[in-house]
């Protein structure tokens, strides 16, 4: 292993796999770092589960090279899967076990002893919260505790590198946030890669964020840089009781305002819907400072930067613009 | 070898731990104890000349049991794992395909041999009651059973290159059943038409596996057709194996 592998858990150049005519992933590059949460996002079909397939050794790539903590996918497979813990699409489970024993089953299976996958199968029931159903059957579980099964079983073996496909996909909201929180609390000590086309899922749980879309990266950056480089406004609402043309005329003068719409609230206040460029910092201070200056009211201020969602729209959007005018 | 005995555990796990095992395991001793049943009978009630295990040979039950159950127990090892999915998990583990393939083949093979043991335990329970080595011995019995296990063994890996080729249990087990059919009647050619003396029929006589059952059956064992198909069950593993690797083909 070189130096390049104590940095980087996974390497990825010029991935491609294709499946007759159909090219499900196209040159595919990027690198993760140790212990870095990366999300995968794309709609269904941008070949999100193909990638993690093929980086848990599952599938073999038509061309390019995929390395997990310096091992590659292809010739090394063996020592890749003992470093990895893997959930795929649809969690699948041997529905015929029961809880307790699966986990153990899997951590032999994983190279464990008797002892360790003893101890680990109790110490990830515990993570996961699945103490109450480990005598359980699989098959008479519901999706939320399957889908904590299959986390569990991903973290068994405490691997290198975690790789989970929709891992939350079933659970109820209070589970969701649960899950969030343990994949949040695995990043730094375990690096996490994972899945998912709800976007807000990922703009909670990663630091950095993978967009794919038709097989190739759009976008890949970490979520806040992503937002701001995208190139799109802040937008700020302020509610202020002000004489109307002292506020138009305020505000066009305003330092980096892109636009502004001006409409009556309720008691003589004006609703402000500002846009801001993307170099423009916190404009609040500034407004604030404005409205006190000119011994006007303010009731209230606030920022939205645009979400992941609206860079992925936006994305998606401008990639199939460019397509259609190619064609 | 750690992970191979897991796998092999759980593999036994599924035969006997879900109903459709003891459902094959049921059919298939109704059929052996109507077959014991029939034998018995004849001994009682037919003059002949041929011991208890050639008769066991020559009676249908015996082939019914072996071109049905070797399906039966097989279709479920790949083609199942694939449909549920619970195939990506497993070759994702730190295993090898040969220890899955492996663990697959011999705990088919072992179940398939306690499916066949109840048929001889009947038969060395039936020595201690006639003391005539020319119709109950037990050096036929035990090579009997050798040539069951032989056989079986060509016959389930049979099915696990059926198995490994789809998802759908169905078409795994049409095509382990069409494939051991006809291995089958190669050997009925053999033994039941009359063949004209020719290099055909000479071939089919060397992969006669009726041929084989039948020496066997007499208390013979030749290391022509044991080497046919010991050679035979690892074309077909090697076979399985191909089709597990085509995923990480290229």
């Amino acid at each position: 292993m070189g130096d390049a592998s104590k940095e980087w858990m996974i390497e990825v150049k010029g991935l491609t796999k294709r499946y007759g005519d159909f090219e499900a992933i196209s040159n595919l590059n990027f690198t993760v770092k140790r212990g870095e949460i990366l999300g995968l996002l794309g709609p269904n079909g941008a070949g999100k589960s193909t990638t993690l397939r093929i980086l848990s050794t599952f599938l073999a790539a038509t061309s390019g090279t995929a390395k997990v903590a310096g091992f590659d996918v292809f010739d090394e497979s063996h020592e890749v899967r003992k470093r990895i813990g893997y959930m795929p699409e649809n969690n699948p489970l041997y529905y015929d076990m029961r809880v307790y024993e699966y986990l153990k089953y899997r951590g032999r299976l994983k190279g464990l002893d008797a002892r360790q996958s003893r101890d680990r199968a109790e110490t990830v029931m515990k993570e996961c919260d699945l103490e109450d159903v480990r005598r359980k059957m699989i098959r008479q579980l519901s999706l939320g505790y399957r889908q904590r099964v299959g986390l569990a079983d991903a973290l068994l073996s405490e691997p290198e590198l975690i790789i989970l496909d929709e891992p939350t996909l079933g659970l109820d909201p209070n589970q969701v946030r649960a899950a969030r929180q343990l994949i949040k609390n695995l990043g730094g000590k375990h690096t996490v890669l994972i899945s998912s086309h709800i976007l807000h899922e990922i703009e909670m749980t990663c630091n950095r964020v993978l967009i794919l879309n038709q097989g190739k990266i759009l976008a890949s950056d970490d979520t806040t840089h992503l937002q701001s480089v995208m190139g799109q406004s802040s937008r700020v609402v302020a509610e202020i009781k002000a004489p109307l043309e002292d506020l138009k005329f305020s505000l066009k003068n305003f330092e980096g305002l892109l636009a502004v719409d001006i409409s009556a609230a309720e008691g003589d206040y004006y609703l402000c819907s500002l846009s801001f460029g993307a170099e423009t910092a916190d404009p609040r201070e500034e407004l604030y400072k404005m409205v006190v200056r000119n011994n006007w009211f303010l009731r209230e201020l606030t920022i939205s930067r645009p979400s992941l969602e609206d860079v992925f729209v936006h994305l998606t959007r401008k990639q199939q613009d460019e397509e259609e005018d190619e064609e | 070898m750690k992970v191979f005995k897991t796998l092999l555990r759980r593999e036994l796990g599924v035969c006997f731990g879900v109903l459709n095992g003891y459902v094959i395991v049921s059919a298939a001793l109704f059929l052996v104890g109507v077959c014991f049943y029939d034998l018995v009978y004849r001994l009682n009630n037919q003059p002949t000349d041929m011991t208890l295990t050639e008769m066991f040979f020559f009676s249908w039950y015996f082939w019914l049991i072996l071109l049905l159950s070797a399906p039966l127990i097989t279709m479920r090892t790949f083609a199942h794992e694939k449909s549920t999915g619970t195939y990506e998990i497993l070759m994702t583990a730190p295993v090898n395909d040969i220890q899955v393939l492996m663990s697959k083949f011999c705990g088919a093979l072992f179940f398939h041999a306690i499916i066949w043991l109840p048929v001889f335990i009947s038969m060395l329970l039936l020595r201690f009651y006639i003391n005539n080595p020319l119709v109950v011995n037990i050096t036929s019995i035990i090579t009997t059973y050798f040539a069951v296990l032989m056989v079986g063994a060509l016959y389930i890996s049979i099915g696990c290159f059926g198995s490994a080729l789809t998802r759908s249990q169905i078409v795994a087990g049409m095509v382990s059943f069409t494939l051991g059919m006809g291995i089958f009647m190669l050997s009925v050619n053999v033994l039941f038409v009359v063949p004209d003396p020719g290099p055909i029929s000479l071939i089919l006589a060397k992969v006669s596996l009726a041929d084989y059952m039948r020496d066997c059956s007499r208390g013979i064992l030749d290391s022509r057709p044991f080497i046919f198909l010991v050679t035979s069950t690892f074309l077909f593993l090697f076979l399985t194996w191909r089709v597990l690797e085509w995923r990480r083909w290229r």
